[in-house]
């Protein structure tokens, strides 16, 4: 045990109070979730108050269970990485303010690790051997994102969503069609059901050089279509809704992602991100990398979401680079990718 | 025994340490900086000027609320990790009590105000006795008339304090007239070693208890709560934050 790299990683950017033990950067000890989705459901959305409220009360649970389940002692830790931003800042500060006295307290080095980051390096830890360079694509409720990696900690944003977060984009719809939240799963799930090509919605591709997205048309047209066949009083084919708009969104990912590889010259795309689970995405880009002669990597669906295993190995590698925080450490909410403030 | 008193709850930060029967070390700031940034260092630092670390620590004393939502939440997150991995109590100490015991022992009645915007205080009204603090009403955000219509319920002089004084002091003033007396400046915030002290009675009297769950007392619903169930009026009963 004595050799290994022991790193405790905790995550509460948004509504998943999380905590995990990770060694080596790859070898899951355990990777505890504790999901506020029942508590927000009535709200039809994250209230960033009552998540807040409810990081501070599982926290040391969540850690304990984390530690407990792991089967090792705070004595065998090495460090403690905790996500500091982007994401909502009151409950980004409940894990930063746990993370510091944890590292205060045992006497570790603190290490800040971004969101987007860890996200990405899901990657790293369903796949140590991944070589770089890479082009990401992050997807999720709160981002859209197109990233470049050279080597550990390189980054460069190639393209990012001008309007609506691909997720969120699955969310309003969702909930317009009366689905239930979060969206992006169930919308998923119905769509296996419909006809892709069913109902025409628009690809919105920007200019010719871009590597940007805009979503905000596409969600439009889906919420245009629901009200108008309400008006008539028409059934709405919700299956073929869901297709049909599932499908509108990963042509442009997809379209996208491989643009973004051609142009940086890499072999290797990677998903990261709560919508990198979407089962179109993984199968459209799969069909589509492979006729350009790319390889395709993406995480296990519970490394896609919020999760802490994930920070704790981005946590590893900053950590080999000698990339520790201050006790002053605070929360970012709006922290850019590469760019630490500490 | 040794207990570490963390105050981040308002606008002023505070952490100190209490043992062998005395104050040891303290440090208090209003620098209108982030509590967030601050209070490790300054938990450091008091550790330090005591000369213990973090495991010769018995207990944590931490205001308890009600305050500032994400100050309270600083101070919590930072009093439950360290209590966990030290394994160690933590007494969450009601931040209008902390207050009030700056001015433990005065005559008549004593009445922290933290200005809880919205036109309300998060208040309560204490006396106090032999042993301690008594409450007379219930810590509550009332608004200033209500609280003044409490007030009038008892008899004698009232002292106030805190950050709602300089807000309401006027309208207390005329109101209750020749009871009112204000408190000093320098004694109106919030003590990390009045918590401390506080919890160190606690914690030596009474196990405070399992602080796994351990959450601060807010006093008022998020806004997305309290619409809600105006909009829900059979509103489901909820658990009271
Ligand atoms: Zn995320």
């Amino acid at each position: 045990m004595a050799e290994k790299i022991i790193i405790l990683g905790v995550e509460t950017s948004c509504d998943e109070t999380s905590a995990a033990v990770v060694a080596d950067g790859h070898e899951i000890l355990s990777n505890i979730i504790s999901s506020q989705i029942p508590v927000h459901r009535k709200f039809g959305g994250v209230v960033p108050e009552i998540a807040s409220r409810k990081h501070v009360e599982l926290i040391s649970s969540v850690i304990a269970e984390a530690m407990e389940k792991a089967g090792v002692a705070y004595s065998d830790l090495t460090a403690v990485a905790v996500t500091y931003g982007p994401g909502l800042v009151g409950a980004l500060l409940v894990g930063v303010s746990s993370a510091k006295a944890l590292a205060y307290t045992l006497n570790l080095p603190l290490i800040g690790v971004n969101h987007i980051e860890s996200h990405i390096y899901a990657n790293f830890l369903a796949n140590p051997k991944l070589e770089f360079p890479v082009v990401c694509l992050v997807v999720s409720g709160g981002h859209t994102d197109l990233v470049f990696l050279e080597s550990h900690g390189n980054y460069r944003l190639l393209g990012r969503t001008r309007d609506d977060a691909a997720g969120e984009a699955f969310d309003k719809v969702a909930r317009a069609m009366g689905l239930g939240y979060p969206g992006g799963p169930l919308v998923d799930k119905l769509s296996v059901e419909g006809n892709p090509e069913e109902i025409s919605f628009p690809r919105v591709l920007l200019e010719s050089d871009t590597l940007d997205f805009s979503f905000s048309g596409l969600k439009s047209s889906a919420l245009n279509y629901l009200n108008k066949a309400r008006m008539k009083g028409e059934e709405v084919p919700q299956a073929d809704l869901a297709a049909s708009f599932q499908q509108a969104v990963v042509d442009v990912l997809v379209h996208k992602a491989l643009a973004a590889a051609k142009k940086c010259n890499v072999k290797t795309v990677i998903l990261a991100g709560g919508v990198a689970s979407n089962s179109g995405l993984r199968r459209e880009l799969s069909k589509r990398a492979l006729e350009e002669g790319i390889t395709i990597g993406y995480p296990p669906p519970v490394l896609c979401t919020d999760n802490a295993a994930m920070v704790a190995c981005a946590g590893y590698y900053k950590f080999l680079r000698g990339d520790t925080a201050p006790l002053t450490l605070n929360a970012v909410a709006s922290l850019k990718l590469g760019q630490e403030k500490y | 025994m040794y207990i570490l008193g963390i105050d981040t709850a308002t606008r002023v930060a505070g952490a100190a340490v209490i043992g062998d029967g005395r104050l040891i070390a303290e440090r208090f700031i209003h620098n209108l900086q982030t509590h967030s940034q601050n209070i490790i260092p300054m938990i450091q630092q008091v550790m330090d000027d005591s000369g213990i670390t973090p495991k010769d620590l018995n207990g944590i004393a931490v205001t308890g609320g009600p305050g500032s939502f994400t100050g309270l939440r600083i101070g919590m997150s930072v009093a439950k990790s360290m209590a966990l991995v030290l394994n160690i109590p933590v007494a969450a100490i009601s931040t209008l009590e902390v207050l009030a015991w700056n001015l433990y022992r005065t005559e008549g009645l004593i009445c922290p105000v933290l200005d809880a915007k919205k036109k309300e205080v998060y208040t309560c009204i204490y006396a106090s006795n032999g042993h301690g603090l008594i409450e007379l009403i219930k810590p509550a955000a009332l608004s200033i008339e209500v609280l003044i219509e409490e007030i009038s319920r008892f008899e004698g002089s009232v002292t106030f304090l805190g950050d709602g004084v300089p807000v309401y002091g006027d309208i207390i003033r005329e109101q209750l007239g020749q009871r009112v007396l204000f408190a000093t400046k320098i004694n109106s915030f919030p003590r990390a070693s009045a918590a401390a002290e506080l919890g160190l009675a606690q914690i030596a009297d009474s196990n405070p208890g399992d602080s796994t769950f351990l959450q601060p007392i807010y006093l008022r619903k998020s806004e997305a709560e309290i619409t809600w169930e105006q909009k829900n009026s059979c509103a489901e009963p909820e658990m009271n934050l």
